[in-house]
């Protein structure tokens, strides 16, 4: 599969690290599903609701994800996959974030923040078996 | 009594592609057990081979969690939604192991 959004989406994910940092941001994917593409028509942030260690963990609030979720499908969108920042580490999934992978079919979008700027995004799928990630191409050139 | 169930866009191909399913149940657990027997592949994706929820996996009973309100013993009306909503969670460092 391959993640298809917007720059203005892409942009907006990149500034919401940006503002989040040095805490760890993240979001939902909306869109839809076409072929072999994963489209992202509108980003939704979320709040980090993990207090103990916000700098390197996230966590949904679980009563937001379900209102989100709600209100995407009153929109007629789906949710495609979930985004979160990396502060001041590589843009690829961590253990962290394997252990706590939901269903494969999403995409899993990961942006470094360095020094509070905003660095690589990159996209991920999590394998069928839930052993690995496995990069996906990011085609992020398309005007909104 | 038929309650539905929305199913997470992921495992709508397990589901005939179905957005929602109307099941019948006297309880959330009930529910979910027809759920898996009209589309049995949804088994291993919602439970552990142990038979239990997985533990990502969260229940709502329209707008509640059923962890809060008796678990899968939780009772249903013809009315009521089920949700199935994954818990999300990450974080840039591996977590540390006890």
């Amino acid at each position: 599969m391959a993640l298809q959004l917007a720059a203005a989406h892409l942009a907006a994910i990149r500034r919401h690290g940006e503002s989040d940092y040095p805490q760890e941001c993240c979001g939902l994917l909306l869109g839809r599903f076409a072929g072999e593409r994963r489209i992202v028509d509108d980003v939704h942030p979320m709040r980090n609701a993990n207090t103990t260690s916000p700098e390197n963990r996230f966590d949904f609030d679980p009563k937001d994800h379900l209102a989100a979720q709600r209100q995407a499908r009153e929109r007629g969108l789906e949710v495609v996959g979930f985004y979160h920042s990396h502060p001041n580490h590589p843009a690829r999934p961590s253990q962290y974030d394997l252990e706590h992978a939901a269903w494969p079919g999403y995409s899993y979008l990961i942006v470094r923040i360095q020094q509070g700027r905003a660095q690589e995004a990159n996209s991920y799928e999590l394998a069928e078996d839930r052993s690995h990630f496995i990069q996906e191409p990011l085609d992020a050139g398309a005007a909104a | 009594m038929p309650v539905k169930v929305l199913i997470p866009t992921p495992l709508r191909q397990y589901a005939d592609r179905h957005e929602a399913v109307e099941v019948d149940g006297h309880d959330v657990g009930e529910v979910l057990q027809q759920l898996v027997s009209a589309h049995p592949q949804l088994q291993g994706h919602l439970y552990t081979s142990e038979g239990r929820l997985r533990s990502f996996v969260n229940i709502y009973l329209n707008d509640e969690d059923i962890r809060y309100t008796g678990q899968e013993k939780t009772p249903v009306r013809s009315s009521d939604t089920v949700s199935i909503i994954p818990s999300i969670a990450g974080g840039s460092v591996a977590a540390a192991r006890c």
